[in-house]
């Protein structure tokens, strides 16, 4: 019988410097944040991190352990500007890839696909292929010819993923509104590892609509942690919205530094007690879901 | 009747949607998404668009907090989705970028030299793949030389009518800048070579005033007129879609469409 539980700290523990990660969630929603935490609190670095970003790539970026950052954007929704990377990237602190968001996914499924790059026409006429001169053109072998972009592969050695529900086999099932671009960053990866609102039994998924929520083959997932509100501050529909106001705190510590906000929030506190710190589980899960 | 100059930029920025018939609409800030919900409101009933997050809605959603209201989903518009239908074309993006050039490139991604920007912003997001391969167009809240560059602006992400920057000198097959409505003016990319042509004023401004306030040359339509007002049925559909009147901040003072 297989069974992949792993603790939130030994899915962080399988990061190791230099590696390539890949984060799934989108923005301030469904971040594998109980993760992102637990890294805080290693001498992981030199990271490449692939995400469409929010303060996963923040919070990360001020503790200084990217390299390099591959991105579209990095953004908390309500709150627009992630201020901490902000300063990073002023900074010059990271190297840069900066791609087009479905350029990110075409990466992604190159990835996926074992091939070398996705052609499109995405990225021409733009600063993205000047800034990024690895990205290279291929003519079209076809009768058109027309040249394309050849967006390369965005291979990671590991994708983490936020989901509402997962079983020990490594199945899961995302009920909010939108998986996003979690089924590619695993299939992206060497290995990927999910976090869950919930482990339950294989039994809970036979349901023919309820699989039509499941878009992450099980077989790229090596391992399973239970994380109840484990995306806070992000939000995780349909359970909890967006901790507004803990990221516009969290937002205006950006000049001074994460020193205060991990003595508050992450050092010595595993999932349980940070939850508490705050407001609790039943805090979070008063927080409304956003309305865009 | 009066109205304010939100309301007129916002009529302005409805009708840059004319036309689209069954397009996908994606209005990114509050002047664009009113603008969007207008025109499926009024003359524009096809138009496809979301309640800002993964459903398709049948109705406008109304801006703000929505009390008892539920919107009506038609059907699903995931990201992914978003990226299928921006390669499969028959979308219109309306956005605010923080600078624009007389070419109609956008920039949102970094103000300043880019290794070590003055400013980081957001990323190009979807900019490149927005401009590529749907129509596009522009709200610019306030329409000065920090906004309407001279030169190119700092880091390209939304492609425009520059050659030098085309693959082969080509024009892209399916580049289709449209409108940009701004707090003086209206102007679209009909000029020589596609330049940026102003196509109204807004009620109280002159063209060497907008002119003033561009880093580009800028060409006119003959016989320049004003921008038309606002209707009493398009004031009262805003009033519909933004019950809690929201427009009322989109500029300070909330200024009338009609100087005194």
């Amino acid at each position: 019988m297989i069974d992949k539980t792993l603790s939130i700290e030994e899915i962080a523990a399988q990061v190791e410097s230099g590696m390539t990660l890949g984060i799934g969630g989108w923005g301030a929603r469904r971040k594998p944040m109980a993760v992102i935490r637990e890294l805080l609190k290693t001498d992981v670095r030199d990271l490449t991190v692939l995400a469409y970003g929010g303060p996963d790539v923040g919070m990360l970026a001020a503790a200084g352990k990217i390299r390099k950052l591959v991105f579209g954007f990095v953004s908390m929704d309500l709150v627009p500007l992630e201020n901490h990377f902000r300063q990073a990237r002023q900074a010059g602190a990271f190297e840069v890839m900066e791609v087009d968001e479905g350029m990110f996914q075409l990466g992604l499924k190159a990835a996926a696909a074992r091939l070398p790059f996705l052609p499109t026409r995405v990225g021409f006429g733009s600063d993205v292929m000047t800034t990024n001169p690895e990205i290279k053109t291929i003519t079209s072998p076809y009768d058109d010819g027309e040249e394309f972009v050849a967006m390369p592969a965005l291979q990671a050695d590991i994708a983490i993923c936020h989901v509402n529900q997962a079983d020990v086999l490594g199945n899961s099932r995302i009920t909010g509104p939108d998986p996003f671009f979690d089924e590619w960053f695993c299939r992206a990866a060497d290995r990927a590892y999910l976090t869950a609102e919930e482990i339950v039994e294989t039994g809970a998924f036979n349901d023919p609509i309820a699989a039509l929520q499941m878009p992450i083959e099980r077989n790229l997932v090596k391992g399973v942690a239970l994380a109840p509100c484990g995306a806070h501050p992000t939000s995780c529909g349909p359970g909890y919205g967006i901790d507004v106001a803990h990221l516009s705190a969290y937002n205006g510590l950006a000049k001074q530094g994460l020193d205060d906000y991990l003595a508050e929030y992450v050092t010595g506190k595993d999932l349980d007690a940070y939850t508490v710190s705050v407001g609790g589980t039943d805090q979070i899960r008063q927080l409304p879901l956003p309305v865009f | 009747m009066s109205y304010s100059l939100a309301e007129l930029c916002i009529c302005a920025s409805a009708e840059a949607f004319r036309g689209d018939g069954e397009y996908m609409v994606t209005s990114i800030g509050l002047v664009p998404r009113l603008a969007a919900s207008l025109a499926k409101s009024t003359f524009e009933p096809g138009l496809m668009m979301t309640e800002g997050e993964a459903y398709l809605v049948s109705e406008p959603v109304p801006v703000g907090p929505r009390g008892d209201y539920r919107p009506r989903i038609e059907g699903l518009m995931t990201y992914e989705r978003v990226f299928d239908i921006v390669n499969r074309g028959l979308r219109h993006a309306m956005v605010t970028p923080v600078q624009v050039d007389r070419y109609g490139q956008m920039n949102i991604s970094v103000v300043g030299e880019y290794d070590k920007p003055k400013t980081a912003l957001l990323g190009v997001r979807g900019y490149p793949g927005n401009t590529i391969n749907n129509a596009n167009s522009m709200f610019v809240p306030s329409h000065d030389t920090r906004t309407f560059v001279a030169g190119e602006v700092d880091m390209v992400g939304g492609i425009g009518y520059n050659p030098a920057r085309w693959p082969g000198g080509v024009k892209p097959p399916f580049l289709d800048l449209r409108r940009i409505v701004s707090n003086l003016a209206v102007m679209d990319f009909d000029g020589p070579d596609n330049a940026i042509r102003v196509i109204s004023l807004h009620p109280g401004v002159s063209f060497d005033q907008v002119q003033e306030n561009t880093g580009s040359e800028l060409d006119s339509i003959e016989n320049l007129g004003t921008t038309p007002a606002p209707t009493a049925e398009q004031l009262e559909t805003l009033g519909r879609l933004d019950p809690h009147d929201l427009r009322s901040t989109i500029f300070k003072g909330n200024p009338p469409g009609q100087p005194a």
